[in-house]
C-alpha cells in the first residue's frame, strides 16, 4: 500500500495548496468517445512532441551560421569543401554525434507525419462535419496550424544549408520578389540583401525555434482546451445522441489508451528514422547559387505549391514600366491560399445556406452530406493533381511520357478533374444513401426464400441490429428555408429577399440535395435512441415554410417497435 | 437504456439551464438543472457536470454494469474492479510483462550500444544509427504494446454515457454578465470620461506602429542592385569548379557546356547567385543569328548577337527568369536548356528564347570576346536584368 500512501501524501500536500481535490476527481472522470480517426489529431499531438524533444536535441549542436568553413569532419567524400558553417555542423551531428544521425532523422520524419496527421486529421473533421457548431473555433485554428506547419517545415529543412534546400529558399525569394509592388522589399528584407545574404539561416532559425513552435505550443493548447471542453464528438451508434456523449473515462482509460498511442507514434517514427534514410544532405551536398540536380522535390506538403508555380503558364504583363509576374505569384498564393480561405468560411457558408444553427455532436456519416463529401472529393482532386504536378519531371521519366505532355494533362485536368470528382461523389453518396434506406425498409436478406400459401415466393429478410440501425438512422435532416415566395399565407422572410435570398435559395437545393428519407424502418422494437427528433426534421420549424422538393424528402417518422413486415 | 429524451428528465421546466429546443422540442434538462438553480453557481456552467456527481438525474447510466444500479451513487464504483473474463486477463498479465520485460532489456540494449558503437565515419555513424534505433524501436513498441493489452484485456471495459449540454449559457447568466460588464464599465470611468480614454488610445497609436520601424533595418532597400551583375568589360570567364580561365581555341567539342563566373567572384555566393553563366559551344550553322547589336541597345528577341559571341561559343546567364533556379540542365541534340525546379525550357539556338514552361523571358545572353591571350572574357555587362521576375523590372 505504499503506493496509496504516496500518493495520497502527495495528493494531500497539492490539495492543501491548491485545492483540486473535487474538479480534479471529475475531470478524472471525464468521457471520451473513440473512434479510430479521434486518433489522428493524436497523432499530430505527438509528432509534435517528438519534434520539440528531437528538435531540442539537435539545438545543442547545430550553428545557424552562414559563415563560410572549409570541411574537414568525418564525412570523407566532402572534406576540404567549402561550405557554411549551418552545414557542416549538421554533417557533424550526423556522422560525429552518437544518435545525432537517429534524432535528425526522426525530427524530419516526425515533421513529415505530423504535417500527413494534420492533412488526415482536418479531412476526418470535414467529411464528418465535426467542424459544425459549436466547433467553428477549432476548425479555425486548425486551419493556422496547418499554414504555419507548412512554413515551420520549410523553414527547418531549409536550416541544413544543403544545396536541395538551398534552391527551395531561391524560389521562395524568387516566389516573394515577384509580389507587385511590396514583393522586392519583402525579399530584401527578409533576406537582409539579395539572394542568398548572410543571414537568412540565422533568421529562420529562431522562427523555427521559437516563435512558430511558440505559436503553434500556444494554438494547440487553445485548441486542446476547447476540445476538452466542449466534449469530442461522437460517431453514431447505439445510445449516441446530441445530448450526449458515450465512451471510458479519461482515467484509467482514456490516459492509458493515449500513452500507449505515444509510445507507438514513437516506435513508427523511430523504425523509420532507422531503417528508411531521410534528407541524406551529404548526399546533396553544400548550397551553391550555381548547381542544381534533376528529380529536386520539396517535402510532400509543399509539393502542391510546387506544382502550381510548373503547371502555371507564362503570363506576364509590363504595364508602365513594372512587371506583373503573374506566373509566379498567381500559382504561388491562389490555389492554396483559395483552399484555405474557402476552407475557412466553409462552416459558416454552410450554416447561412442550410439555416442550421443547431449544436452537432453527432459526427455526420460522409454519404449523408452528399454535397459536402463532392465538395471534399473535388478539392482533393484538385490539391492531389497539383501535388502529382509537383513531381512531373519524375513522372514523365517513370512513365516514358514526354514531359510537356504531364504539365499540359494537368493542365487540364485540375480543371476537368474535380469537376468529375464531385459529380461522381455525389452520385455515389446519394446511391449509399439509398441502399441505407432499402436496408431500413426492408431489412437484412437473410437468402432464405419462402412460399406464401398463395404460391408466391417471397424472400425473407430480418430486421437490423441495434447497433446497425442507429447508425443508418443517423442521418440529420436539413431544417427547412424560410419560404421565399409569396403566397396566400405567407411572405418571404426577410433572409429569403433579393439576389442573396435567390443564391441562398439555390444553394439549398444543391447542398441538401440526397435520397429520400427511408419512408418505414423495418424496426426491431428499441428504437435507436435518437428519438429526439434526428429525423423529424421540422419538429420546431413548424410554421415556417419550406422549399418542397426531393431534397428535404419525405417527412419519415420513426416508429420504433413497429415492425412493417 | 436511457438518454437524457427519457419520461424521467422531461417537465422540469427549469428556467436557470439553456435547453436544447432543437432537439428536444423545447424540453429542458429539468433534474439537472434544478440543482443549479438551488443556490449553486457552478452547477451551472454545463461542462463542469460530470457522472458521478450527487444529482437526481436519472439519465446517468452505466451501460456495463446493468446490475449496478442506476444513477451511480458517488462514493459507488464509477468503474467495474475487475475483468469480465478473469482467465483472459491471466493470460494478458503474462503477455503484458513480456512485453515490459524485453522492452526493459532493450532499452538496456539503448545504453549499452551507445557505449560501444561508436561514430566518427560513414560505417560508424549507419551502425551506431542501426543499433541505437533497433533497441529504441524495440523498447517503444513492445512498451506501447504491453499498455495496450493491458488497457485492453486487463481493465474491464465500460460503456458509460455522459450528459453533454448546450454549450451557451442561460439567459439569466448573459443577463448577469451584462450586468457586471456594464458597471465594470462604468466604475471604470472609462466612458464617463472620454478624454481619459481618447489620450490613452492616442498614446498607443504611437507604440503600435514602432515595431515596424524597429524591422527597417531588416535588410537594404533593393534600390537598381536587382539589375546589376558584377559583370564588366574585361572579367575572364572562369570555369566553376576548376577556376580555370577558358581558351576559346581549346573549348572545341560543341554541344558541351560549361558553368563559368567571372574571374575573382567565384567564391562569392552573392555575386554567384546573379552572375553564373553557362557557356555552350555549336557547330557552325546551329547558332540563328540576328542583327550584330551595340552594347546597351535593346536586344532583338529569339536570335542570338552575332558579336557577342566567340567562334560559336554563346554565353547566356544561368539563373532561370522564373524564380531563379540555376538552369542546369542541357540537351545536346535539340539544344534545348532545361530548368530542373519547374522544367522551364530555352532554346540556346535562339537567344534562349523560352520554348515551354512557366518562365517568360530569354535568359539574358552575355556578350563575350577574347583577350590577347585567347581567354574568353565579357566584353560588357548583361544589357537586362538576369534571373527572376521583380516589380519594378520593366
Amino acid at each position: 500500500m505504499s503506493v496509496d500512501r504516496a500518493l495520497g501524501g502527495t495528493g494531500i500536500w497539492l490539495d492543501e495548496r491548491i485545492g483540486g481535490a473535487k474538479g480534479i476527481r471529475k475531470l478524472l472522470r471525464k468521457i471520451f468517445p473513440d473512434h479510430w480517426t479521434f486518433l489522428l489529431g493524436e497523432i499530430n499531438l505527438y509528432s509534435f512532441i517528438i519534434l520539440l524533444l528531437t528538435g531540442t536535441f539537435l539545438t545543442l549542436w547545430f550553428q545557424p551560421s552562414m559563415t563560410d568553413v572549409i570541411y574537414h569532419g568525418s564525412y570523407v567524400p566532402l572534406r576540404g569543401v567549402r561550405m557554411s558553417e549551418a552545414y557542416a555542423s549538421t554533417l557533424h551531428i550526423s556522422f560525429d554525434v552518437r544518435g545525432g544521425l537517429l534524432m535528425r532523422q526522426i525530427h524530419h520524419w516526425a515533421a513529415d507525419l505530423f504535417m500527413a496527421g494534420i492533412f488526415a486529421h482536418m479531412l476526418r473533421i470535414f467529411f464528418l462535419g465535426s467542424y459544425r457548431k459549436p466547433r467553428e473555433i477549432n476548425w479555425l485554428i486548425g486551419i493556422v496550424l496547418l499554414t504555419l506547419g507548412m512554413l515551420e517545415g520549410l523553414f527547418g529543412y531549409s536550416l541544413p544549408d544543403d544545396l536541395l534546400s538551398g534552391a527551395g529558399l531561391r524560389i521562395l525569394e524568387g516566389v516573394i520578389q515577384s509580389i507587385p509592388i511590396v514583393g522586392t522589399y519583402m525579399a530584401y528584407f527578409l533576406f537582409g540583401g539579395a539572394f542568398p545574404g548572410h543571414v537568412i539561416i540565422p533568421r529562420l532559425y529562431i522562427i523555427h525555434v521559437l516563435l512558430i513552435p511558440g505559436l503553434i505550443l500556444a494554438l494547440v493548447t487553445v485548441h486542446l482546451f476547447l476540445t476538452f471542453y466542449q466534449k469530442h464528438t461522437q460517431m453514431p451508434g447505439k445510445g449516441r445522441t446530441n445530448t450526449n456523449v458515450v465512451g471510458a473515462p479519461l482515467y484509467p482509460y482514456f490516459m492509458a489508451k493515449t500513452g500507449a498511442f505515444f509510445l507507438f507514434t514513437f516506435a513508427v517514427l523511430t523504425i523509420a528514422a532507422t531503417f528508411v534514410q531521410i534528407n541524406p544532405i551529404w548526399l546533396y551536398g553544400p548550397f551553391n547559387p550555381v548547381a542544381m540536380s534533376a528529380g529536386s522535390q520539396p517535402d510532400f506538403y509543399m509539393g502542391m505549391l510546387e506544382g502550381a508555380l510548373r503547371v502555371m503558364p507564362n503570363w506576364q504583363w509590363v504595364v508602365f514600366g513594372h512587371t506583373f509576374a503573374f506566373n509566379v505569384f498567381l500559382p504561388a498564393l491562389v490555389p492554396l491560399g483559395l483552399i484555405f480561405t474557402l476552407a475557412a468560411f466553409w462552416p459558416f457558408v454552410e450554416q447561412w445556406i442550410t439555416g442550421d444553427r443547431r449544436e452537432h455532436h453527432v459526427n455526420d456519416r460522409p454519404r449523408n452530406a452528399p454535397t459536402r463529401t463532392a465538395i471534399g472529393m473535388a478539392t482533393i482532386t484538385f490539391y492531389g493533381i497539383l501535388w502529382a504536378e509537383g513531381a512531373n519531371d519524375l513522372i514523365a521519366d517513370h512513365l516514358s511520357i514526354p514531359l510537356f505532355w504531364t504539365t499540359w494533362i494537368a493542365r487540364i485536368s485540375m480543371f476537368v478533374g474535380p469537376v468529375i470528382a464531385y459529380w461522381l461523389t455525389k452520385r455515389i453518396c446519394i446511391g449509399l444513401q439509398r441502399k441505407d434506406n432499402h436496408l431500413l425498409e426492408h431489412g437484412v436478406e437473410t437468402g432464405i426464400i419462402r412460399q406464401l400459401p398463395g404460391g408466391e415466393f417471397i424472400e425473407e429478410t430480418r430486421p437490423l441490429d441495434e447497433d446497425a440501425l442507429a447508425v443508418l438512422t443517423s442521418r440529420v435532416a436539413h431544417p427547412a428555408l424560410p419560404a421565399a415566395e409569396t403566397t396566400e399565407t405567407e411572405v418571404p422572410a426577410p433572409s429569403m429577399r433579393g439576389g442573396l435570398g435567390r443564391v441562398r435559395e439555390r444553394m439549398y437545393k444543391v447542398i441538401t440535395e440526397s435520397a429520400p428519407l427511408p419512408e418505414h424502418v423495418h424496426g426491431n422494437g428499441h428504437g435507436n435512441g435518437h428519438g429526439d427528433g434526428q429525423l423529424a426534421e421540422t419538429d420546431g420549424h413548424a410554421g415556417e415554410g419550406h422549399i418542397a422538393g426531393a431534397s428535404t424528402g419525405t417527412q419519415a417518422e420513426l416508429h420504433p417497435g413497429e415492425d412493417q413486415h | 437504456m436511457s438518454d437524457s429524451n427519457s419520461p424521467g428528465t422531461t417537465g422540469g421546466g427549469d428556467p436557470g439551464r439553456p435547453s436544447w429546443p432543437e432537439y428536444l422540442g423545447g424540453e429542458s434538462y429539468g433534474a439537472a438543472g434544478a440543482a443549479g438553480s438551488s443556490g449553486r453557481p457552478e452547477d451551472q456552467r454545463p461542462p463542469r457536470r460530470v457522472i458521478g456527481t450527487p444529482s437526481p438525474a436519472a439519465s446517468r447510466t452505466l451501460l456495463a454494469q446493468p446490475d449496478g444500479g442506476d444513477g451511480a451513487e458517488p462514493m459507488e464504483p464509477f468503474t467495474p474492479p475487475e475483468p469480465q473474463d478473469l482467465v483472459r486477463a491471466g493470460k494478458a498479465e503474462r503477455i503484458v510483462v513480456a512485453c515490459f520485460v524485453l522492452a526493459m532489456l532493450a532499452g538496456l540494449g539503448f545504453l549499452v550500444a551507445y557505449g560501444i558503437v561508436g561514430v566518427g565515419s560513414v560505417t560508424g555513424a549507419l551502425h551506431s544509427n542501426l543499433w541505437l534505433g533497433g533497441t529504441l524501436s524495440v523498447a517503444f513498441l513492445l512498451l506501447a504494446a504491453g499498455a495496450v493489452i493491458w488497457v485492453r484485456q486487463l481493465m474491464p471495459t465500460v460503456e458509460i454515457t455522459e450528459e453533454r449540454h448546450p454549450m451557451r449559457s442561460a439567459e439569466s447568466d448573459r443577463e448577469a454578465f451584462k450586468e457586471t460588464f456594464d458597471e465594470g464599465a462604468a466604475t471604470s470611468q472609462f466612458v464617463k470620461r472620454p478624454i481619459v480614454r481618447r489620450t490613452l488610445i492616442a498614446a498607443t497609436v504611437p507604440l503600435a506602429v514602432a515595431p515596424l520601424f524597429l524591422l527597417r533595418d531588416l535588410g537594404p532597400l533593393p534600390e537598381t542592385s536587382l539589375g546589376n551583375t558584377v559583370w564588366r568589360k574585361g572579367l575572364r570567364l572562369l570555369a566553376y569548379g576548376t577556376g580555370r580561365p577558358i581558351k576559346a581555341a581549346q573549348f572545341s567539342s560543341p554541344g558541351s557546356l560549361i558553368s563559368v563566373g567571372p574571374e575573382g567572384f567565384l567564391t562569392d555566393d552573392d555575386a554567384m547567385a546573379k552572375a553564373a553563366v553557362i557557356i555552350i559551344k555549336f557547330r557552325p550553322g546551329e547558332l540563328v543569328f540576328g542583327p550584330p547589336t551595340p552594347q546597351g541597345h535593346p536586344t532583338p528577341p529569339n536570335v542570338v548577337i552575332p558579336n557577342w559571341t566567340v567562334d560559336n561559343i554563346v554565353a547566356y546567364s544561368k539563373i532561370c527568369t522564373h524564380v531563379g533556379c540555376p538552369a542546369a540542365l542541357y540537351e545536346q541534340t535539340t539544344h534545348h536548356i532545361l530548368c530542373p525546379c519547374h522544367q522551364s525550357t530555352f532554346d540556346a539556338t535562339r537567344g534562349a528564347q523560352v520554348l515551354f514552361g512557366p518562365a517568360t523571358r530569354a535568359l539574358p545572353q552575355l556578350p563575350i570576346g577574347v583577350d590577347s591571350d585567347g581567354f574568353l572574357i565579357a566584353t560588357g555587362p548583361f544589357n537586362e536584368p538576369v534571373g527572376p521576375s521583380y516589380w519594378e523590372r520593366s
